[in-house]
């Protein structure tokens, strides 16, 4: 196995896992499964992408960050103030969000960065004649994740992250704490697409373009992500889960790539991520149900005498 | 201290399943009031119990507690002041946080940002200490791995941690093995005289109905059909109780865990 492969598995794992971490509070914490992922990470893409070509660069962060919580806020009206199942809500806005993401890169499917200023090239430049030199995708991706993870954990164990936590686990303990779950649900969905949004942003301008279907298959990427985190780190402290949720990143890459390696076509990551998927929540199920299963194939009555 | 007048409702109007609870139904509290209820199966004890929380709102009439008109106001508002347990000891905490985070949430104290202080964590350690469950020194633990019963006293905590106007017991102790519903009910006494919170108790059991509180209404129908207090209700016997019943409501009373109970 090469460096360079677990390099890219690196920077690619760690810009994914930031929309691992904004499902870690929107699917983990608040239990909305977000359909609106996929176009949310585009959205954040096409809109940092560009605020970049308009030549301010460091400006496209808050730019996509800001679109992010846009497209949550309309997400979470939908299911809370409109009477729409919170799953509709996600494809519905997943929808929406495509033409609008066309709209924003002015009705081209596509844009390039190639000859712009981008993050990435700024902190190449940065990193000229220092040890780190060519590892400026590494270090940003690394930076952001860091950050992401460092904030999160801060904010949920504020009052307000607290009661964000209890909406999904009881939300008839939010309402007798005199907290309205609308809220909670809204500020949470705002921030995990927030997220998300800065998570598109960061990859388009990794690799210099963006295109309108950037995001497609993020959803089941993310949450094969999340499930693997589960899997390995998913009991301790907030932050010990959530460093979780980059590892999970980091192995989802690390298996693609070495699939790749393997001649495994690139149109088979779609398929791949919803095995893991299925798998991650299927095999816990399966465990569950075992004693029951082999009581029935051995025989009546099992070790109970009738 | 509450004061419900004349509300009425009906569940899902215009269908086959159309079911009209209250008609003109009122009830009135003075501070300081304990009261329990007793009722038949779906006599709309619990129904009550949901209109003065603000599950639904009503069809027509008002709800006033301590003063103020919540008739419009969302049950997550009212529960600043309305505390509220129910049978089932999982619906008042949050499983998978911990015993401090849970008890933080009902505090409610400080700004959205703000950090559980230490000075918090000491004020719930006290609070604890009281149940004498040794949950004081399990303040970290998920509340998910709580008995029924420790679970129970942890929200009878939380709903009087700031003490409500109005305190609502659903049958709070029937889900509970007897020795921890003796507990949880002592501590309830407890509380509400310390508190001097006005509260309003369903249970199945007649002989706690009478021994409990200053005064016992019987629910039948969407209406009470008995309401004892002072020197009547202290020589009352169950017996009494159940002949009263029969009286006001024109057939037995047929509860069937009231049954089971006796």
């Amino acid at each position: 196995m090469s460096l360079s492969l677990i390099q890219t598995a690196l920077e690619l794992g760690l810009i994914c896992s930031l929309t691992t971490l904004a499902l870690f509070l929107s699917y983990s914490m608040l239990n909305v499964c977000d359909l609106s992922t996929d176009g949310c990470f585009t959205f954040g893409a096409a809109v940092g992408a560009v605020v970049v070509l308009s030549g301010h660069p460091l400006l496209s962060i808050p730019a996509a960050m800001l679109a992010g919580a846009c497209s949550g806020f309309v997400t979470a009206l939908l299911q809370t103030r409109m009477g729409i199942n919170s799953l509709l809500a996600g494809i519905i806005v997943n929808r929406a969000l495509y033409s609008v993401n066309i709209g924003v890169m002015g009705g081209k499917a596509q844009l390039n960065m190639y000859k712009t200023t981008t993050i990435f090239t700024m902190v190449r430049d940065l990193l000229k004649n220092t040890p780190l030199a060519g590892m400026n995708e590494l270090v940003i991706a690394l930076m952001a994740v860091v950050l992401v993870i460092t904030i999160l954990a801060l904010f949920l164990r504020t009052r307000l992250g607290m009661a964000i936590r209890a909406t999904g686990d009881n939300p008839d303990m939010v309402r007798s704490s005199s907290i309205n779950p609308v809220f909670t649900t809204t500020v949470g969905l705002c921030v995990a697409n927030a997220i998300t949004g800065l998570s598109g942003c960061l990859l388009a301008q990794s690799q210099s373009s963006v295109n309108s279907d950037l995001g497609s298959g993020m959803v089941t990427i993310a949450l094969a992500s999340l499930l693997i985190g589960n899997t390995l780190m998913g009991k301790g402290s907030i932050l010990f889960r959530a460093v979780g949720m980059a590892v999970g990143s980091f192995l989802f890459q690390m298996v693609y790539s070495v699939a790749l390696r393997l001649n495994m076509p690139a149109f088979m990551l779609n398929l791949m991520s919803s095995v893991i998927v299925t798998l991650a929540i299927f095999v816990p199920y399966l465990k569950e149900q075992l004693p029951i299963l082999r009581r029935r194939l051995t025989g009546r009555g099992g070790e109970i005498a009738c | 201290m509450l004061n419900v007048s004349h509300i009425s409702k009906t569940f899902n109007p215009g269908t086959v399943n159309e079911k009209r609870i209250f008609t003109d139904f009122s009830l009135h509290l003075d501070p300081g009031d304990f009261v329990t209820i007793i009722g038949s199966n779906g006599a709309g004890k619990s129904t009550l119990f949901n209109a003065i929380a603000g599950d639904f709102f009503t069809d027509s009439g008002s709800i006033e507690v301590n003063g103020r008109d919540v008739t419009f106001t969302p049950s997550y508002q009212r529960a600043k002041h309305i505390g509220r347990l129910f049978q089932d000891p999982m619906r008042g905490t949050a499983p998978h946080m911990t015993i401090e985070e849970n008890l933080a949430m009902a505090a409610g104290s400080g700004g959205w940002f703000s950090h559980m202080s230490r000075s918090d964590r000491e004020r719930f350690r006290e609070k604890l200490s009281q149940l004498n469950m040794g949950l004081e020194d399990r303040m970290r633990q998920p509340v998910g791995l709580l008995s029924g019963g420790q679970r129970q006293a942890l929200s009878l905590l939380m709903s009087t941690m700031n003490p409500p106007w109005l305190l609502l017991l659903d049958e709070h102790t029937a889900a509970l093995d007897p020795a921890t519903a003796e507990k949880v009910l002592e501590l309830t006494q407890k509380v509400v005289a310390e508190g001097k919170i006005t509260t309003l108790m369903v249970t199945h059991n007649m002989r706690q109905a009478l021994d409990l509180g200053n005064r016992t209404l019987m629910m039948d129908n969407g209406g009470i059909v008995l309401d004892v207090k002072g020197e009547e209700r202290r020589r009352m016997t169950v017996d009494d109780l159940l002949d009263q019943f029969k009286m006001g409501a024109g057939k037995d009373l047929d509860n069937d865990r009231m049954l089971l109970s006796e």
